[in-house]
């Protein structure tokens, strides 16, 4: 069932090998990464060698190769964020949940992201919950906000995400 | 793609003549008494809530057209979503048309005020009107605020004014006559020829003259003829977001730049390569190309001129080395982005192996400026060698953080003081820094030199796409290197051994020194490892990647040493290098650090001034944090 939707991704793109990187786009929006059957199948398809899709898949820092936590929290790490503390704030998440960026909290209940830089630099530091824009983040209002988490999520925009915006401004 | 085929049958405009009808048609319906409200939903507005406020004003004026019925009313209110007008500091950004009436900072209670008073009654409500920092007085109109007036917009003209998923709105302001008047009454080479008298530069952060790209491209030799014009939107530098701005705020602006482009190189398929981030510009290039598939503006012989192109979007990975050309043409083709050495140039062996011309967002949509207004307009504006505007984001330690548009060859100091209002919190200006990873911090003596591509490299720096971060006394200049080179290191593809092993080594020696270890001989080894790595790099990153350092070293080189020999950070911002203190004076002894303090290294009797223990103190900052009275002081 699952090598027939890696098909369908496949033709939606004619089988052009050179699609690679939406096909494989594609497929991390259905499961939410990138299981290593999945990609098998797309080596296959396309006849390419499986060292090339694993190594796009290891290249590209939005590829993952496993499932990530209910919510998907991302931390801006651009150069303003940086200037104002966004270092700090990373790391008062990751000493609290112990992991690391791009790890998942233990009961799955979120993965931390620390991308570049998200272009919101009036907001710096921003922090970004399923999509919802936090700014003038601190390490304490990181904290409330991930604390209030809860574990039902499924792709519903209601998300449930604190209210209130965060402190700082 | 199918689509294009398809479009081909049924496209509503077929030649430059039926445009300018189309036009001319939607002018004559535009009704007298039309009320606009323009809601910005450019990334800031929209993180602070300006979705909703307009969903608020549409349902408000839903419900007001329903009244005005009865009422005997002919006002026709009209609620748009816009593009970013660029003063995202103080957003959500609102403004009521006619009058271009700019109110900022509006909540979700101001709507109903607002329609009552200005859609309805014509009247201002003053609070939510800019007020002018110097002379105190409420302005209206964005003209009169001097983060506007010193501006020149050419790309972001219509950013702010028009809806950007509506190519209606963009047709009305004079789309897409550009590319009828380039496909209706000029050649390919006419066209490369106003790009070259226009003195276009690219404005994806090296210059390079676009005519000359274009030309190159256009005379080599193709195998099958094929050639390909590409977009790049891999926005990577850290604190730029004008790319995004122009991609989310008028995204016909580039599709026509690209179309123009295609035909004067001979180009029938074009790509746009959109940053991962970036899911919004997806959204409203996507949108943009069915629109302007289904006008015929894009697919099949375009306007009747027997020229066919059609575009393709491909979204990034999050790699920042994809925005280097060849490393974008690979991750086109489907494999990692690694860039290859260009003695073999991509204007002749570039995508697919194919004659490639690849611009930036920004220089797409100034060549539909340039054939629209043509090119001796264009290049009456800027400086011998740089020609037009340039958009910045100007963000960091600055009063008025946003997008602005200033005409080549204006200062750094205009730039900073007039539109940017000066650095946050009356704190003292230290450095502005351009150009991303690749460019360098520029000091306080040079803010009198003029914004241009070859200005700004004799400084050490570079134009770059257009990231400008203003830096305050606050920020220590070693630590900026390090999170640039930390940032590069990172993004580094390996490749090359230079670049792979040079700023990891440069590295590894600021992390030392920022942590009170270095010695003055790393200063030289440092200096020895920066030509290294830029003379051996391969592409771009690794050539400039040592120029954080360069520049920091050349403008602040008494911050290293002090760092070195006195295990000192004037900035007080590396951690270790400086110490917290109470001031006896402020401390009303309110036991506030007190009890937040992780360690216990506080104590003091109530109401009485508090001390802190130096050799217990992990210096983690929540002292400095938690005080309500700005007695913990760090020397």
């Amino acid at each position: 069932m699952d090598r027939e939707l890696v098909t369908q991704i496949v033709e939606r793109y004619e089988g052009d090998s050179g699609m690679l990187i939406p096909m494989m786009q594609d497929l991390q929006a259905e499961y939410g990464y990138l299981p290593a059957e999945q990609l098998r199948a797309i080596a296959e398809e396309l006849k390419v060698p499986l060292t090339r899709v694993y190594g796009v898949a290891m290249f590209y820092s939005s590829f993952r190769l496993s499932p990530k936590g209910a919510h998907e929290v991302t931390l801006c790490m651009g150069t303003v964020c940086y200037l104002k503390g966004a270092p700090r704030i990373s790391e008062a998440i990751c000493q609290e949940y112990g992991i690391e960026p791009g790890g998942t909290t233990a009961d799955r209940m979120f993965t931390l992201q620390a991308v570049n830089c998200v272009g919101a630099c009036a907001l710096a530091p921003v922090m970004i919950v399923d999509g919802k824009y936090y700014d003038g983040v601190t390490p304490e209002s990181a904290l409330g906000i991930l604390g209030a988490l809860t574990p039902e999520v499924e792709g519903s925009v209601a998300a449930p995400a604190p209210q209130s915006k965060a402190g700082g401004s | 793609m199918a689509t294009a085929t398809e479009a081909a049958v049924q496209k509503i405009i077929h030649s430059p003549k039926e445009l300018e009808a189309y036009r001319k048609k939607r002018e004559k319906n535009k009704k007298k008494n039309t009320r606009i409200v323009r809601v910005c939903i450019g990334t800031g507005c929209a993180a602070k809530g300006s979705r909703r406020l307009y969903e608020l004003f549409c349902e408000a004026a839903g419900g007001a057209e329903q009244a005005g019925g009865g009422n005997g009313s002919n006002i026709v209110i009209e609620s748009k979503h816009v593009g970013c007008h660029g003063l995202c500091e103080l957003g959500p950004i609102v403004v009521i048309d006619p009058g271009e009436i700019l109110y900022h900072s509006v909540e979700e209670p101001d709507v109903a005020e607002i329609f009552r008073e200005t859609v309805l009654g014509g009247r201002v409500v003053e609070r939510l009107l800019y007020e002018d920092p110097k002379t105190k007085k409420k302005v209206k109109t964005p003209a009169e605020i001097p983060f506007y007036n010193v501006q020149k917009r050419i790309v972001l003209e219509h950013n702010g004014h028009i809806d950007p998923t509506s190519i209606d709105d963009y047709i009305s302001v004079g789309g897409y006559s550009a590319l009828a008047k380039a496909l209706g009454s000029m050649e390919p080479e006419g066209i490369i020829e106003q790009v070259e008298e226009a003195g276009l530069r690219g404005r994806g952060g090296g210059g390079f003259p676009t005519a000359r790209k274009w030309r190159s491209c256009r005379r080599a030799e193709s195998p099958d003829g094929i050639r390909y014009v590409i977009c790049n939107g891999d926005e990577g530098d850290p604190g730029a977001f004008m790319d995004r701005s122009v991609m989310e705020g008028n995204p016909h602006g580039v599709l026509e730049g690209m179309v123009i482009g295609a035909y004067a190189v001979g180009a029938s398929q074009g790509y746009i390569y959109v940053r991962n981030e970036y899911p919004l510009a997806v959204e409203h290039l996507k949108r943009a190309m069915e629109q302007a598939r289904k006008f015929g503006f894009l697919g099949q012989n375009i306007l009747d001129s027997g020229f066919s192109f059609d575009i393709r979007i491909n979204r990034g990975g999050g790699a920042f080395i994809c925005g280097e050309s060849t490393a974008l043409m690979a991750s086109l083709e489907g494999r990692t982005g690694e860039p290859r050495a260009k003695y073999i140039h991509t204007v002749e062996s570039g995508l697919n192996g194919r004659p490639t011309v690849l611009n930036n967002v920004e220089t797409w949509a100034n060549v539909t400026a340039i054939i629209g207004m043509g090119s001796s307009e264009f290049a009456s504006v800027g400086t011998e060698g740089s020609k037009g505007t340039k958009v910045f984001s100007l963000v960091g330690k600055i009063t008025n953080t946003g997008l602005v548009e200033v005409p080549m060859g204006i200062t750094l100091r205009r730039i900073i003081e007039e539109i940017g209002g000066g650095v946050k919190d009356g704190k003292a200006f230290k450095a502005v820094q351009t150009g991303g990873p690749s460019g360098g911090c520029i000091p306080a003596d040079h803010l009198d030199t003029a914004v241009d591509f070859d200005e700004l490299t004799r400084l050490g720096s570079m134009m770059g796409s257009g990231g400008m971060i203003v830096m305050d006394e606050d920020t220590c200049m070693v630590n900026v290197a390090k999170y640039f080179l930390g940032f590069l290191k990172a993004e580094s593809c390996g490749k090359c051994t230079p670049c792979r092993e040079g700023i990891a080594q440069m590295l590894a020696i600021l992390e030392r020194i920022s942590t009170g270890e270095g010695e003055l001989e790393d200063l030289d080894s440092l200096e020895t490892l920066a030509e290294l790595v830029m003379e051996g790099s391969l592409c771009a990153l690794g050539k400039t990647a040592a120029n954080p350092i360069i520049s920091t070293l050349k403008y602040f080189r008494g911050e290293y040493e002090e760092h070195i020999r006195n295990k000192h950070c004037p900035a007080r911002e590396c951690r270790g290098l400086f110490i917290y203190k109470i001031d006896p004076e402020s401390c009303t002894g309110c036991g506030i650090c007190r009890k937040n303090c992780p360690v216990e290294a506080i104590s003091g009797e109530r109401k009485q001034p508090h001390v802190i223990d130096q050799g217990i103190c992990t210096k983690c900052n929540t002292c400095f944090e938690k005080c309500p009275f700005g007695a913990i002081v760090k020397v």
